[in-house]
């Protein structure tokens, strides 16, 4: 085969310059949780101060695994006066939403997203405040964004109210999970979040991270951070077969669920090993009506960021082919480490029909954005 | 097929514990006795799973020698298969005392030397270890590696810590210095939910999960640096459903690009260390749909090298008579069907005296 594996294949600037794209997560963050107190009520403000947030890992302040840069952020991110990266509306736009014509950028508020604290209510009021930090500071102030959803998770009643809540409200795009729960998401606990969603007429967004209490791998923890993120792929993919075998997407059709961050290049595989064991799956959940990989082609949406790199390139496109060109939305993860840039992420030559698909018609047609 | 294949996945199956009481210090037997304990078979293969066996064979109902007999004539004679390597899996893994766990995986393996291997020279085997003390399974593996018959260290891919984690250490250092590899098979200690979001619900979603597991076992294995190391040891992931490798490989380099700042030790590509030291059995093989996919995938993996043939006999992995999914390469065949085993176990290529 003839294909060159040294160099990336960019899209040509000026091409992106006359399209303008949907990026489907962009990571906003308070500069400090100081930030949201005029949406908080007073008590959990001095709460925070004397307890912090317990969540299910052991450090009090920042992850269970050093990031390998700051924050996990892009060294160049940080705004002018060390403000934290995706705090400052303006140095976005200067930097990734002007520049990149984003004409619709999803806001995934993970760090942190309160929905793994372990405290109930302070998990639900935090939600609430930053849902409402989100239209306040980012959704009114620039017409291209809007947010997701931020719930409860672990506790799919208080979660159900929220999306209820939000129902209706132009400002929000989707419910937003994380993907490392206390149990697999699957599972009938989690349901009525899925109800309540379909009821709101949104997708639900399940990003890669968070901390459920089990360890990051089914073998134990492992010691690094670079595992904890090849781990997300293999998590997510435990996601999806929970979803399938449970019968969440058998039981809700109009449930629509996009993998954020997770990578994308394993589920073609593990379609094909869903399928491949049909039989003893049939057997024991008789409920299940169709063939696992027809649930993933039709309810599922995965985003491109961190795009897997083959050695030769060519292959990705096999694996987007078998994905379909229907199923992925570009998202670059600004202001993250390991943003991809539109320009230059992929690394291979796609068509004009395949460029529109993945860097904007996907999502239009997921989000109902004009 | 080629005749004089080499399957490198089969499961004889103890019988029950008592066949091991030949073999145990008399403290255990009275223990169970005591304790009434009976069986230690693993969730992992309930017996009468649609799984566990292919239409015909029904060895759960009969003896050793019956079992034996089905084996030879469904697996071996049936296949024109050459050698098969013995994987016996039992609940060694499962127990939380230290000493336990040796005792029974060394009275598992004095089972398989002398009702197994005395029996039918085509068989080879896995040394059974208790990973929860790998001093001990050192030690067993050194008292093991004398009869050349055993060719292989079995560890399940889901256990107490990830495989590459030093604790583990002492067990490559033995198996590589006997010129064994090390088998991960599918499976679970049951001591770490068998998903990592949890325990799933369904014996079948388990087994799906059994992929993802050897995917983050393959970055543990790279990023601790058991194979800087260990640098001839050989590992052969068994029953791990292989078409997730190209994949992970290609996430596994791309993070190791971005940060291997972490794992200086690594210093070397993931991709060409995991080439070089990782092999994988056949089947189940979760193959796609369409032929030209398979080809497709093929050139994926890159390499005619990677594929150990197996039958995962008795369970059922594929229907019909042949064990080779359709549309592999014929070219790659005698690769995969005996020299690609040669090449991993160096004690399949002696002569047994």
């Amino acid at each position: 085969m003839n294909v060159s594996t040294s160099q990336p294949m960019p899209i040509a600037r000026e091409m992106l310059a006359s399209m303008a794209i949907i990026d489907c997560d962009i990571h906003p963050a308070p500069n400090a949780i100081k930030d949201i107190h005029p949406w908080l009520e007073p008590r959990w403000r001095g709460h925070l101060e004397t307890f912090g947030p317990l969540r299910r890992h052991g450090c009090l302040t920042g992850p269970a695994y050093p990031k390998g840069t700051p924050g996990a952020n892009r060294r160049d991110a940080w705004p002018p006066g060390h403000r934290r990266p995706g705090s400052d509306l303006a140095f976005m736009q200067a930097q990734h939403l002007d520049p990149n014509n984003v004409q619709l950028g999803i806001l995934n508020m993970i760090s942190p997203h309160p929905g793994g604290i372990q405290n109930p209510d302070l998990s639900a009021a935090l939600c609430t405040a930053f849902n409402d930090w989100q239209i306040a500071e980012w959704t009114t102030k620039d017409a291209r964004l809007r947010a997701s959803v931020l719930v409860p998770y672990e506790q799919p009643a208080a979660a159900a109210a929220e999306i209820d809540r939000r129902a209706g409200d132009a400002s929000f795009a989707q419910v937003l999970l994380l993907s490392r729960t206390a149990e697999p998401l699957g599972q009938r606990r989690y349901w009525p979040i899925y109800e309540a969603a379909i009821r709101a007429g949104l997708p639900v967004g399940i990003h890669a991270f968070g901390y459920g209490g089990a360890p990051l791998t089914s073998a134990g923890w492992p010691s690094f951070y670079i595992e904890e993120m090849l781990g997300h792929a293999a998590c997510c993919q435990s996601v999806l077969t929970s979803m399938v075998i449970e019968g969440a997407f058998e039981r809700f059709p109009a449930l629509r669920v996009i993998l954020i961050e997770s990578g994308f290049a394993w589920m073609p595989s593990l379609a094909w090993r869903l399928d491949k064991n049909w039989r003893s799956i049939r057997e024991e959940v008789p409920a299940l009506k169709r063939l696992p990989s027809e649930y993933l082609r039709q309810q599922v949406w995965l985003t491109t960021q961190p795009i897997e790199e083959p050695e030769v390139r060519a292959h990705l496109l096999d694996i987007m082919e078998w994905i379909g060109w229907d199923r992925l939305m570009f998202a670059t993860d600004y202001p993250h480490w390991d943003y991809d840039d539109p320009a230059r992420c992929f690394p291979v030559r796609l068509s004009a029909d395949q460029q529109s698909r993945l860097f904007r018609d996907n999502a239009r047609a997921v989000f109902g954005a004009n | 097929m080629i005749p004089g294949a080499i399957d490198c996945d089969i499961h004889p199956a103890l019988p029950g514990l008592k066949a091991l009481y030949p073999y145990l210090p008399e403290i255990w037997r009275d223990l169970f006795q005591d304790q009434a304990m009976h069986e230690l078979v693993s969730n992992s293969y309930p017996p009468a799973s649609p799984l566990a066996f292919r239409p015909g064979s029904q060895r759960s109902h009969g003896s050793l020698a019956a079992q034996l007999e089905e084996l030879r004539s469904q697996a071996l004679d049936a296949w024109g298969t050459r050698l098969a390597i013995c994987n016996c899996l039992y609940g060694v893994q499962l127990v939380f005392s230290e000493d336990l766990a040796a005792a029974i995986a060394r009275a598992m393996n004095e089972w398989i030397a002398k009702e197994l291997l005395d029996h039918e020279p085509r068989l080879r085997a896995s040394i059974v270890v208790a990973p929860q003390n790998p001093g001990l399974a050192a030690e067993e593996i050194e008292r093991c590696a004398e009869d050349r018959r055993f060719v292989q260290v079995l560890m399940l891919v889901m256990g107490d810590m990830p495989l590459g984690r030093r604790f583990y250490w002492p067990i490559y250092a033995a198996a590589e210095r006997h010129g064994l590899p090390i088998g991960v098979h599918a499976g679970s200690s049951y001591h770490n939910p068998t998903t990592p979001t949890g325990w799933p619900s369904y014996h079948s979603e388990e087994y799906v999960n059994q992929a993802q597991a050897f995917q983050t076992q393959l970055g543990s294995l790279v990023c601790e640096g058991v194979f800087k190391k260990f640098p001839s040891l050989r590992v052969v992931l068994i029953e791990s459903g292989v078409t997730w490798l190209p994949a992970s490989l290609w996430r596994l380099t791309k993070f190791w690009r971005g940060l291997r700042r972490e794992v200086p030790w690594v210093d070397r590509a993931p991709a060409e260390l995991v080439r070089e030291h990782v092999r994988l059995t056949l089947q189940p093989f979760d193959a796609p749909p369409r032929a030209e996919q398979l080809e497709r995938l093929w050139e994926h993996l890159g390499s005619d090298e990677w594929l150990l043939f197996s039958t995962d006999y008795p369970h059922r992995q594929f229907d019909g008579d042949s064990p080779l999914p359709p549309g592999l390469p014929p070219a790659a065949m005698q690769k995969i069907l005996i020299d690609n085993a040669r090449a991993t176990y160096p004690r399949l290529v002696e002569a047994i005296p």
